[in-house]
């Protein structure tokens, strides 16, 4: 067992991990913080997707301990101070981004991922960004949508489908 | 997994020495190494993480003008950073997805050589030399079949340096589920002649097409490769696409990277 230290969330965690203790596992086990889903484990799917250093990353793919020292975010981490859903988040509930819900964590880091890098993205640009991203409900659409809304576009006129 | 032990080193150095331990094996950023670690395809007794050693990151421009990149660099770095040889930069913005990119490094790839991987095919397409800890490898001795290549139990990619071509274009057809190339090919034009390398295609790996290089050598064109075909004979054939078809593409898009490059 090793000590493993990082910020989550703002907030100075650590903790004892195995060396194949991967960030999913300690964020969900040891943080209980169990909104970053495992969805495939095997790298495909992006219900995992969290924020290291600022960029998206897949957490069941990458080890605790690669994480030491490191800044993450968490889709817990993505609401405003005062708990009300962020931009995205609300973005996400307006649009219909969702439908179990499972894949969501993973989408609303990727897009805030995207949105960083690219506060106005076309809608082929985010269909091209979510491709790491699997939704078995929503045929995507919305989730796009959803997307374009939080980046402050126009999207009365995109049918709902 | 099985259980293993980890370290990080912070210097080279330190990775050699972790790496002199028995069974033990580097980590590059794990894009593959991990989901094969899981499926218990591999089980070191150590895994020797190459991501804390800062002299391993980055993009540079060398002496002779030639694109060096750190063996711990991520995809998503030399996406945004090497805009000196456009098409490695482009080829590097469309390896996985983005989280991979942000994890996934060139040095990790070129150890690995998936023979779908995308980089293995712009170092031997650009005759890159392969920096090592022991020494200085030329792409076309350093691919030596599929998974093999000349690295040597714990010696490691501290560098790739890619001499930048007057034109180079690759084309990737995408087989959907797995984002690897079912085939893609790296054309890259220098002053003293075309190189052509291919991957996805072969059972031995990324492989140059000489014959498609000697044409393109006299000219640069996609006309100049019309009269030439590719034997389908130690091609890889799979439910993604039988050898003909992947020796049908390897033609297509050579000829479509000529163009794109022109």
């Amino acid at each position: 067992m090793t000590q493993v230290s990082m910020t989550v969330n703002g907030k100075a965690v650590s903790g004892e991990v195995e060396g194949r203790t991967l960030l999913s596992g300690f964020l969900r086990d040891s943080l209980n913080l169990t909104g970053t889903h495992v969805g495939c484990d095997t790298s495909q799917c992006g219900a995992c997707v969290v924020h290291v250093d600022g960029v998206a990353v897949k957490a069941c793919t990458m080890l605790a301990g690669e994480a030491e020292g490191t800044e993450v975010t968490t889709i817990e981490g993505m609401a405003n101070p005062d708990g009300s859903l962020s931009t995205i988040q609300q973005a996400f509930q307006d649009h219909h981004g969702l439908q179990c819900g499972f894949c969501t964590p993973g989408m609303v880091m990727s897009a805030a991922a995207l949105l960083q890098d690219n506060p106005n993205p076309s809608e082929t640009e985010i269909r091209e960004y979510l491709e790491g991203n699997i939704c078995r409900c929503t045929g995507y659409h919305n989730i796009v949508k959803a997307i374009m809304a939080a980046a402050g576009q126009d999207v009365s006129k995109i049918a709902a489908e | 997994m099985y259980a293993f032990e980890f370290e990080r080193p912070t210097t080279v150095e330190d990775a050699v020495k972790a790496l002199a331990s028995e069974d033990a094996q580097a980590l590059g950023g794990g894009q593959t190494l991990i989901p094969t670690l899981k499926q218990r395809l591999a089980a070191p007794e150590t895994l020797v993480s190459l991501g804390g050693i800062a002299e391993m990151k980055g993009v540079c421009i060398g002496d002779s003008g030639e694109v060096c990149i750190g063996g711990a660099t991520t995809h998503a770095t030399v996406s945004g950073e090497a805009g000196d040889y456009p098409a490695l930069a482009e080829l590097a913005s469309h390896i996985g997805d983005p989280a991979v990119r942000n994890r996934g490094t060139i040095g990790g790839s070129l150890a690995n050589n998936d023979p779908s991987a995308c980089y293995p095919a712009a170092a031997l397409g650009s005759n890159a030399t392969i920096i090592t800890n022991k020494r200085d490898i030329a792409a076309d001795e350093y691919f030596q079949g599929m998974f093999t290549t000349a690295l040597e139990e714990g010696e490691i990619i501290t560098e790739v340096r890619f001499p930048v071509p007057e034109k180079a274009n690759y084309q990737k057809f995408v087989q959907p589920a797995s984002r690897f190339a079912l085939v893609g090919v790296f054309v890259a034009k220098y002053s003293d002649g075309v190189r052509v390398a291919v991957t996805g295609a072969s059972e031995e790996g990324v492989h140059r097409w000489s014959e498609a290089e000697e044409a393109l050598s006299a000219d640069f064109s996609a006309d100049a490769i019309s009269g030439l075909s590719v034997p389908a004979d130690g091609l890889i054939g799979d439910l993604h696409g039988t050898p003909e078809y992947r020796a049908h593409l390897v033609k297509v898009l050579t000829g479509r990277a000529v163009t794109a490059a022109a």
